[in-house]
């Protein structure tokens, strides 16, 4: 269909972003096709390793998934997204096309190997998380493309996640948000991906805050300089939510906290995170 | 202004009755129950997908109705604060709010309620963190929420058994 109807048209998801820029009609597409009443496009599997999402999972199924569950991270996102009547409604796959700054899925999964299925006339392709968000509000999709999956990677044993976002009400988007997963042998972190959402135009893949971590002890002076390379990381615009400043000086402080949380789950702990109401 | 738009047939359950509604395909959900069924308890607060005072619930999941359109809920089950009552009696959610003076001014209640059924259908005895949770996507700017907490807490109890 959207082959007929040109680059005009618009896919419709779970609707809880693209309805309201409707209203407010910085978007305005010609037609609408609404995706809602295709059946097997909502579905969680694990596979060979693999989690694998439809692109019109619901956020509310992903927090409620007894799957999803063994990745804590995952968890932390869905069960974190606005409000209960939002994560019925907004799906993975929109939240990944829209490419919002301040969407919480892409950060998430940043720090796990993440990849996107896009399904057009040629067929489906596999894109790297990383390849596939291009910029705000902008992704890999051809205008004849969908999103069709999700597949992730499952975690190695003995690695464990966090996702915090700050927020001033649960509907709105957050301030800040941070992202770890690190993977542990004894005390050492032998592994880790950090991200940072909200403090760019895209989630911030914090390079030298994971060096920061890797190979070394888990110790005060290890999370310290981690949040610090984060600080440094972060490219936040002042705004309604915030100076740059305190969006700065937020971001790691929730590195901090996350890391922290990410360890004690390495280790097996069950450490229950809510996303944080100023 | 763009041309008429030719209207869709939407086929949709209101609190237990299937209507076959003439509606613009842009038509949003809440415009559709309070301008083409007159259901104006479900209420516009925001319209902006952040206040929760339209919520309904579809299929037993609460939604915010001001972003959606309606010609989502074809096939759909829909139930608006109007459905709550039965008989001429008052829902023992409506009752609670009632008791524990859960309400002010009254605007966010209807939405506050469908929130309040999504979790009491799940979860029979929510703690406090699960009543929070369950209505942060709702808004009241008169109680400060503790008497609407109150409230919940005694639904639950009216509904045991229930």
């Amino acid at each position: 269909m959207l082959f007929q109807l040109g680059d005009d048209a618009k896919l419709l998801a779970g609707g809880q972003s693209l309805i309201p820029l409707m209203k407010l009609r910085f978007a305005n597409p010609t037609h609408l096709v609404d995706l809602n009443f295709i059946s097997g496009t909502s579905f969680i599997r694990e596979d060979k390793g693999t989690l694998r999402f439809g692109s019109l999972t619901r956020h509310a199924e992903i927090e409620n998934s007894a799957i999803v569950a063994k990745v804590p991270i995952l968890h932390d996102c869905a069960a974190g997204i606005a409000d209960v009547q939002v994560r019925n409604r907004g799906t993975i796959g929109g939240s990944l096309a829209e490419a919002d700054p301040s969407g919480d899925w892409a950060v998430v999964l940043s720090t796990l190997a993440t990849e996107v299925r896009c399904l057009g006339k040629h067929g489906e392709r596999a894109v790297d998380l990383q390849d596939f968000i291009k910029d705000a509000y902008t992704t890999d999709l051809a205008h004849n493309e969908l999103v069709s999956e999700i597949v992730i990677k499952m975690p190695a044993k003995g690695s464990g996640g966090a996702y915090l976002a700050f927020k001033r009400a649960a509907p709105v988007y957050p301030t800040a948000s941070a992202a770890v997963q690190l993977t542990l042998d004894g005390n050492v972190c032998v592994e880790a991906a950090i991200a940072l959402g909200c403090v760019g135009l895209t989630a911030i893949k914090a390079g030298d805050a994971e060096a920061a971590l890797r190979g070394q002890s888990i110790s005060e002076k290890t999370l310290s300089a981690a949040a610090e390379a984060a600080r440094a990381a972060a490219d936040p615009q002042s705004d309604m939510r915030g100076s740059a400043d305190y969006k700065r000086t937020l971001v790691g402080a929730l590195v901090r906290r996350a890391i922290d949380i990410a360890v004690r789950r390495a280790r097996g702990g069950r450490v229950e995170v809510s996303h944080i109401y100023a | 202004m763009p041309d008429a738009i030719a209207k869709v047939t939407l086929k949709v359950t209101v609190n237990g009755k299937l209507h076959a509604l003439d509606v613009e395909p842009r038509m949003l959900l809440v415009e559709m129950l309070r301008e083409q069924l007159d259901l104006t308890g479900t209420h516009v607060g925001c319209d902006t997908t952040y206040c929760g005072a339209c919520t309904v619930l579809m299929n037993g999941a609460a939604v915010k109705s001001c972003t959606m359109f309606a010609v989502q809920a074809e096939g759909a089950e829909i139930t608006t604060v109007e459905g709550l009552e039965k008989d001429g009696q008052m829902h023992p959610i409506q009752k609670a709010f009632g008791d524990a003076y859960g309400l002010q001014c009254g605007y966010c209640t209807p939405g506050l309620m469908l929130s309040t059924l999504q979790l009491l259908s799940t979860d029979k005895q929510p703690d406090e963190k699960a009543m929070r949770k369950a209505i942060a996507g709702n808004t009241c700017r008169c109680t400060g929420y503790q008497n609407i907490l109150k409230a919940m807490q005694f639904a639950a109890q009216n509904m045991k058994g229930a």
